[in-house]
């Protein structure tokens, strides 16, 4: 009668590759993977589709070995998105209450977000998340649930996720013409935000930089809420070109040294260190200087941290990250990035890894998963949201139900 | 004739003034009828009989010969040349005892045309300085006529000590659209007068600074120039600024651009009894700025007439390059008597120095085209040819700004970041090394 959605699926198509993860929900709403797919992206680049036809193909790959795994059908999807165009800031909507008793209800509750999100944005662009940090009351503060509560004026602050109707349509139809369907779209490093954050993370204030091939997304949650998110167009893509240039070899050999013999930090044993490369007879060919390598690889991390954390300066929420940094997406993996990050922003750094979710071990620890599984978790909070709108038809039913079990 | 001197005792020059042709005369008669032209000799010379019968001269001279009759050249410069030759004695005893001769003419047409190159020289070898006023026709009387003044110039200026050109053309410059013929014509003339008159001054009246009359000869013989002329006034506080500003963006100088390229210029500045030194050395500092490298020649004069007014007066010599080898070197000294307010006073300065400087010379009126030439350049210049290919236009390819390739970001979108292409790899745009 009530379809339950057994399983969740997080799709998240990604500069370097197109990951699917697969979970059920238990009978006590706790999430549980059982399958990933994945497969090499090749027709992303900067996290946004350049070429659909590749990217077709691969998601098709991609959700077959999902399937595989997790012997389900997949129908639908919560979709990831991201792109150098997302951008994120605070608003602020205003509700008058105008009943007599000024008492505020479910309904001022609506009015008042639904103010908030009438925000003048550029004409091309929708918003994919409007994240409710608290309510004010006549002024005070820092209250999470106005509903009974009396006043005159309510007003709530949102932070407001917005991007390019275009940009951010080019992935939901890519994907609707597998015959799939999208149940919503969710911002990358909130996903990941969810996926690596606890609960007491997110009240202390913590910052998640999800650093992927294309992009690095952050999100800073503080008090419980989210309080910033940014995208930069720069990720692990550009380290590896960086290399390329640098070091005067193809990608896809600058690719595999950034992997092999990668670091963020140079260390003093580096100094005139090189590595003899072998061309396709075996023999030696080019001499790699490790130092040079290191070195590169560390200038952009560094900028990818300080631009980071320039920008959050500007926000003034340095202050406010107790718990620290966390870093996730595959860039996470680059020995010595925990230091480089360290010092950058003084704070202590996690290398992120998922939390609260149980099931399939590998998957779980890697950091590059992070964000198909802050999607499965975001799908699983909006179902929640659901079920309870729908909670009233369901009460009465349960109840009927209930009547005649006892009876 | 007079040999009774003037006010600071200068000699009086003797100064004849020769109108040749029907526009030569007319300009004539209107001198005539002004009082600072008194003392000087007037002669109209002229083919047709029946308008030398008109003019108002003392002497008169008609060019006549068998082939014409009586008749005008009909347009043709050598019909005109041709009489002139014949009646070479008449034009001699006109110059004789002369200091100076002042040819008067409107070249395009026959007898001005043909006839002012003979009787210019032989004005010079009956002794006197010869300086031609010349006006060049208006494009609208046709290709034939103003390529015919055009060679007649070229004649003249090799025949005369100096050559004065007002063209006719850059009076549209002056006029609006509702002039009416007969003023743009008295305005032209009007204008050519004003040069002469500024010349006569020169020569016959004392200034506050001099130039002595053999000073200025010396100066003008020998040198093959056009000059062009241009005059302006102006009145009341910084009357100094706006006259040297009028001057420059006067379109008979073409906005001032040959004072780039002048070498020699005669500068008259005539004020009243209040022209300060400031004002003076304000108009004199932009002149000698335009043209280093040209020979300045400086004049100022005081009359009453120009009081609370500051008038200035350029006359402007393009030098020709063949006149490089008989350059004849001149005491180049500011020793001028500007009392004259010449409108342009081109004769040949002298150029002693820079053979580097281009040849230059009036822009000569453009060319007579047949219709279909005319046609044919035109197609050319916008890179077609007759069949309507494109003929290949020089084109400046712009090279690309970016040296370091951005390997697999070259076809997205760049990430600019603060002003910065974050595609750029960052030990490059921090200048770190790499050795």
């Amino acid at each position: 009668m009530f379809e339950t959605v057994s399983v969740i699926v997080g799709l998240e198509i990604g500069t370097s590759k197109v990951c699917c993860v697969v979970s059920e929900i238990l009978p006590d709403g706790s999430l549980n993977v059982i399958g990933v797919g994945q497969s090499k992206s090749s027709g992303v680049r900067k996290g946004e589709i350049v070429d659909p036809s590749p990217t077709e193909h691969d998601l098709r790959n991609a959700i077959a070995e999902a399937e595989h795994m997790a012997d389900v059908e997949i129908r639908s999807v919560y979709l990831g998105v991201t792109g150098g165009h997302i951008r994120g800031f605070n608003n602020r909507g205003v509700h008058p209450i105008l009943s007599d008793d000024r008492e505020i209800a479910a309904e001022d509750v609506q009015d008042v977000i639904k103010n908030a999100k009438a925000i003048n944005l550029p004409m091309e662009n929708t918003i994919v998340h409007t994240i409710r940090q608290h309510f004010l009351v006549d002024g005070q503060g820092g209250i999470q649930n106005p509903i009974g509560m009396l006043g005159a004026k309510v007003e709530v602050d949102v932070h407001v996720i917005h991007g390019q109707h275009n940009r951010l349509q080019n992935p939901i139809r890519t994907f609707k013409g597998l015959q799939l369907d999208v149940e919503a779209i969710a911002f990358n490093g909130l996903a990941s935000a969810m996926a690596v954050l606890g609960n007491e993370h997110k009240e202390l204030g913590a910052l998640v930089i999800d650093i992927g091939a294309g992009t690095t997304d952050y999100v800073v949650y503080s008090n419980g809420i989210v309080k910033h998110s940014g995208v930069i167009a720069v990720g692990g893509d550009h380290v590896s070109n960086d290399l390329a240039v640098g070091l005067k070899v193809s990608m896809a050999r600058a690719e595999k040294l950034k992997l092999e013999h990668g670091a963020a930090m140079v260390q003093p044993e580096d100094r005139g260190r090189a590595i003899a490369l072998k061309n396709e007879l075996g023999l030696p060919d080019k001499n790699i200087n490790i130092e040079h390598l290191r070195r590169i690889m560390s200038l952009r991390y560094q900028e990818i941290f300080e631009l980071i954390e320039q920008d959050l300066d500007d926000a003034g929420l340095m202050d406010y990250l107790r718990a620290g940094v966390f870093v996730c997406g595959g860039c996470a993996r680059t020995p010595g990035i925990a230091e480089l990050a360290e010092n950058v922003f003084r704070l202590p750094i996690h290398i992120g890894r998922t939390n609260a979710i149980s099931g399939l071990k590998n998957a779980l620890e890697q950091p590059e998963f992070s964000t198909a599984i802050g999607l499965v978790k975001f799908g699983s909070l909006q179902q929640k949201q659901r079920t309870t709108r729908n909670s009233l038809s369901g009460g009465i039913l349960q109840a009927v139900g209930s009547l005649f079990r006892r009876g | 004739m007079n040999e009774e001197t003037n006010d600071a005792g200068k000699p009086e020059l003797r100064i004849r003034v020769m109108g040749v042709g029907g526009a030569g005369c007319s300009i004539i008669d209107r001198m005539m009828q002004d009082d600072d032209f008194r003392g000087a000799a007037f002669a109209a010379i002229n083919t047709e009989k029946v308008d030398l019968a008109k003019s108002f001269a003392p002497d008169k001279l008609h060019l006549e010969c068998k082939m014409l009759r009586g008749l005008g050249t009909g347009g043709d410069p050598e019909l005109g040349r041709v009489a002139a030759q014949e009646k070479l004695e008449d034009v001699k005893r006109l110059s004789e005892g002369q200091d100076v001769v002042f040819l008067v003419a409107g070249l395009g047409g026959g007898a001005a045309t043909g006839a002012m190159p003979v009787i210019a020289k032989t004005a010079k070898e009956a002794g006197a300085l010869v300086v031609a006023f010349v006006m060049l026709p208006f494009e609208l009387e046709g290709g034939r006529r103003v390529k015919q003044a055009r060679y007649g110039l070229e004649m003249l200026k090799s025949a005369a000590d100096g050559v004065i050109c007002l063209p006719n053309q850059k009076i549209f410059k002056l006029i609006d659209d509702n002039t009416s013929v007969m003023d743009t014509f008295r305005l032209s003339n009007g204008l050519l007068i004003d040069g002469i008159r500024s010349l006569w001054r020169l020569m016959t009246r004392t200034g506050l600074i001099d130039i002595h009359f053999s000073d200025l000869c010396a100066v003008v013989r020998g040198r093959r120039a056009e000059s062009l002329f241009a005059s302006a006034e102006a009145d009341g506080a910084n009357r100094a600024r706006k006259t040297i500003d009028k001057l420059i963006s006067h379109p008979l100088l073409d906005g001032g651009r040959c004072l780039d390229e002048a070498g020699a210029v005669l500068v008259s500045l005539e004020g009243g009894a209040d022209m300060t030194m400031a004002d003076v050395n304000e108009v004199m500092k932009e002149i000698n700025r335009r043209c280093e490298n040209a020979n300045v020649v400086f004049g100022a004069a005081v009359d009453d007439r120009y009081t609370e007014k500051l008038n200035l007066t350029l006359v402007v010599t393009r030098r020709d390059s063949r006149d490089e080898e008989d350059a004849v070197e001149a005491g180049g000294s500011p020793s001028v008597d500007a009392g004259v307010q010449s409108e342009m006073l081109d004769t040949q300065f002298l150029n002693n120095k820079s053979s580097s400087r281009p040849k230059s010379r009036l822009v000569p009126p453009p060319p007579e085209m047949s219709e279909e030439k005319k046609q044919e350049l035109l197609k050319k210049s916008n890179g077609l040819t007759g069949n309507g290919k494109r003929i290949g236009k020089v084109r400046q390819a712009t090279l690309p700004l970016e040296i370091v390739s951005k390997g697999r970001f070259d076809k997205t979108e760049p990430t600019i970041h603060n002003g910065e292409d974050l595609d750029v790899p960052t030990y490059i745009r921090r200048g770190v090394g790499l050795n």
